[in-house]
């Protein structure tokens, strides 16, 4: 199933199981995840691989009734472990969602957010801190002189790589994003897209979507999930050209799903 | 890459989560603490009351503060009368009103008449009371000959409009009721009926529904649950409502079967009496009659809630 | 006899009509109420209404300590009462999915939203004016609490629950612990349909009497002192109302125009506040 051979892994997950109530979300999930690569999780809906990236945060938890079992091993501690602290993981692992969410309040703010809640830094700092966040997310340009207006007075686009910028502005380890471009339009997705690309020489970035052209532009491995299984997982090269499992070309070449 | 992670400052963000918890649970225990603190205060005051006259308290019509004696048949009649009256004028009127403004006002007109509906909504009771003594009753104790001579004589209905035109009474109240829950209930009615996705209405339309059918087969299924919650709301009003009923209603402790008599209602009864009731006995016959109030209106809301889960489950399971 | 198709539309024609007429009739009594209270109301209106106390019958006065009464009094219900409901309000939207205690205070809230006025007063009179032995502004303050903490509960639960859960999400990724996620996201986010909330409360009470009845009372000359009988409004207006005194009824009417002027430009103030910041969500 595990076919790439991972050297460096970042995180390592072992038997993972997931269940909302008494629905088997995600069976017995084995795989390893590259440090500082993309790696890009794809399958038709309802495959598990939202549930899957929102497992690595313990977003679930915010929930009733989601439990996981089984081990998500990052730098070499179980997270899934309830010694966690879950302040402390959220603000290691980043993460951007499906829809743009500023916060209510200015654009400044929306980046300082995260910063101030484990740093204290001067204002001098700070104001360093948003520039180079704003800059790493391509969006200083264009907010530099409004940095005092709401984050929701920008576009869509902006809007996101807001997000994005105040997700690694907290410098976080890895990034999770959750379908980050399918409410965009198709220059803000380029624009997200080319972020990737920049982004993962420092990050370790997992990415969900739905957009199979999309996994294939920006990542370098590929899972393919469905009805919560890891069909197969590789170079996202190979998963293109060569799968290994007739299920995942059925999938790629669009003969189903 | 160097973060900063004290646990100090990770076990003192718990505690803090911890603390808003418990604070924000406090206050919605005190919340249900203060309806707690309702029923048993007002039970504890009833008690002589409850002790001396037992069930009898509910049957007797005698109201006799120099005697000692009491009994809530009378304001409790003259409550549920007057409402009951409110709520057979309220309901077709408001429903003609929400049918109105979301079906058939032109466009440019549904605005304004929607915020009138809701701005009508919020003027204090006491408008509606002081407007009925001064201005309603005088007019009205015209019409009231005209009830008793065309009505009667009615069979069945007859003995309810029997009685001297004096403008005040049961009728008087529950009419200027039924004028108060009317922007009530019209403002649910219309949100809800505006609810209804313009694409089942369009497709009723589609297959030549004329409007009067799209809004009872379809408009009117679809919102029923909103539209019980409507009355219940307006019954509600009306059951508690003080003021508007206060200055019409004639305050007589007399069981009388026309409606054109005077009455009383609990909340009435307990405006004008309360501040100048003497005697331990007379005070806790009042607070009973608040009681009963707040136990009516209980039942009435716990009711709905009943019926409104009960409708809920059915849409469940039909679709 | 006529086809199905005439039956139909003469069905149609008629109920629709109907529902015009109700629409007149209702509009009728509301404009006719109106049309008195100004008729009746605006030439009593002056300068002195607003420089004098309430008068003995028979000479001239105004509404002044009512006036500051009923002022006094709406803002300290407002201010004990909106932190309680917004902080029971906030429990139930946001830690409202476990346990027995959210259904609980939810259904409660709704009993108390539509409890009857006077018994809210009767209860403040068993458990405050009784103890302390006489009416005062407190024991109004008190009552009218009573009736905001359930309205500001009902609207914080229903603004928060409009929060995206998205936005809980994003913050709580961020590594926020939950109590910043509410008091600098989601609260924040609903700041405005909360602050509607207020303000159609305080409209509510700045009208209601019965629950005043038996707390504050009334007080003929001017009181700034909380703990005597406060004069307000509502209740020298039912009383005004009720005397056979014409120069009372007349103040008596002002007063009313005055209330329904202050009632009507709360709720349209709250309605444009609204308006202005609702779409950004």
């Amino acid at each position: 199933m595990n076919d790439a051979v991972i050297t460096n892994p970042k995180i390592i997950l072992k038997d993972l199981n997931f269940h909302y109530g008494l629905f088997h979300a995600l069976k017995s999930v084995n795989l390893s995840i590259p440090e500082k690569k993309v790696t890009a999780f794809i399958g038709p809906s309802g495959c598990g691989k939202s549930t899957l990236l929102r497992t690595f945060n313990r977003m679930y938890e915010l929930y009733p009734k989601q439990v996981a079992t089984g081990e998500i091993i990052l730098d070499g501690e179980n997270i899934l472990d309830a010694q966690q602290d879950l302040n402390r993981l959220r603000a290691k692992v980043g993460m951007v969602f499906q829809k743009p969410t500023p916060f209510p309040m200015s654009i400044f703010d929306n980046i300082t957010f995260g910063v101030k809640l484990y740093e204290s830094l001067n204002k001098r700092d700070m104001a360093d801190r948003v520039e180079w966040a704003l800059r790493k997310a391509a969006l200083w340009n264009e907010v530099k002189d409004k940095l005092k207006q709401n984050g929701n007075s920008l576009s869509g686009g902006q809007q996101q790589r807001l997000c994005i910028a105040r997700a690694i502005a907290v410098r976080p380890e890895e990034v999770l994003l959750d379908e980050p471009a399918s409410a965009l339009d198709p220059i803000s997705t380029a624009h997200i897209e080319e972020l990737i690309h920049e982004l993962k020489k420092d990050y370790t970035i997992i990415i969900v979507t739905h957009n199979m052209q999309q996994a294939a532009r920006v990542s370098d491995y590929t899972a393919y999930m469905y009805l919560g299984e890891l069909i197969e997982f590789g170079n996202t090269d190979m998963i293109f050209t060569t799968p290994k499992k007739t299920a995942t070309e059925d999938y790629i070449t669009g003969k189903f799903g | 890459m160097s973060k900063f992670f004290s646990d100090t400052r990770l076990k003192r963000q718990h505690l803090l989560d911890l603390a808003f918890l418990n604070i924000t649970r406090f206050f919605a225990f005190l919340v249900f603490a203060i309806l707690a603190g309702i029923v048993i205060t007002l039970l504890i005051g009833s008690l002589p009351a409850i002790k001396t006259f037992g069930l009898k308290f509910l049957v007797s019509s005698e109201w006799n503060p120099v005697t000692d004696q009491f009994g809530a048949l009378v304001p409790i009649a003259g409550t549920l009368a007057t409402s009951f009256i409110a709520l057979l004028i309220g309901i077709p009127v408001s429903f003609g009103i929400a049918l109105f403004i979301t079906e058939m006002s032109p466009r440019w007109l549904k605005r304004p008449l929607g915020i009138a509906v809701e701005l009508l909504a919020g003027i204090p009771s006491i408008i509606y009371g002081m407007w009925g003594l001064f201005v309603f009753a005088p007019a009205f104790a015209n019409v009231e000959p005209w009830l008793t001579e065309h009505l009667g004589n009615a069979a069945l209905i007859g003995p309810l409009f029997q009685g001297p035109p004096m403008g005040i009474g049961m009728l008087t109240a529950g009419l200027i009721l039924a004028i108060m829950v009317i922007p009530f209930i019209a403002s649910v009615m219309r949100d809800v009926f505006e609810i209804v996705p313009p694409l089942l209405k369009e497709s009723a339309y589609g297959l030549g529904a004329t409007t009067w059918e799209v809004v009872w087969h379809v408009v009117l299924p679809y919102t029923k649950i909103g539209v019980v919650g409507a009355i219940m709301l307006g019954l509600g009003r009306a059951l508690g409502e003080t003021m508007a009923v206060t200055f019409v209603i004639g305050n007589a402790h007399e069981l009388s079967a026309s409606l054109l008599m005077p009455g009383n209602s609990i909340s009435s009864a307990l405006a004008n009496e309360f501040t100048e009731a003497v005697g331990p006995l007379y005070t806790s016959a009042l607070i009973e009659l608040g009681l009963i109030l707040f136990l009516i209106t209980f039942i009435v809301l716990s009711l709905s809630k009943l019926l409104l889960i009960q409708l809920a489950k059915r849409e469940g399971k039909q679709s | 006899m006529l086809s199905l198709y005439a039956r139909r539309r003469l069905i149609n024609n008629f109920n629709l009509t109907i529902s015009l007429l109700a629409m007149v009739f209702g509009l009728f009594w509301l404009v006719w109420i109106l049309w008195t209270l100004v008729a009746q109301g605006f030439h009593v209106l002056s300068l002195t209404l607003f420089t004098q106390m309430t008068p003995p019958p028979g000479s001239n006065g105004g509404l002044l300590n009512a006036i500051a009464g009923s002022f006094v009094m709406t803002m300290i219900a407002a201010l004990i009462g909106t932190p309680i409901g917004i902080l029971a309000g906030t429990y139930l939207a946001e830690f409202g999915q476990r346990g027995w205690l959210a259904p609980t205070t939810r259904f409660v809230n709704d009993i108390l939203l539509s409890a009857p006025s006077i018994v809210i007063g009767l209860f403040v009179y068993e458990i405050y004016v009784i103890n302390v032995g006489h009416f005062s502004g407190w024991a109004g303050s008190l009552a009218l609490a009573l009736i905001v903490i359930p309205v500001v509960v009902r609207t914080t639960e229903n603004m928060l629950r409009l929060v995206p859960n998205s936005l809980r999400e994003a913050a709580a990724a961020l590594g926020a612990p939950q109590w910043k996620v509410i008091m600098l996201v989601t609260l924040r986010a609903s700041t405005t349909g909360i602050l509607t909330g207020i303000l159609l409360a305080v409209a509510r009470i700045s009208g209601e009497t019965a629950p005043l009845l038996f707390t504050a009372l009334n007080n003929q000359f001017w009181s700034s002192n909380m703990n005597q009988p406060m004069a307000n409004l509502p209740v020298v207006i039912f009383q005004f109302a009720m005397s056979p005194y014409e120069d009372w009824q007349r103040l008596a009417w002002a007063g009313a125009l005055l209330i329904t002027f202050m009632v009507l430009a709360l709720n349209i103030l709250a309605r444009i506040f609204f308006r202005q910041k609702a779409p950004s969500h």
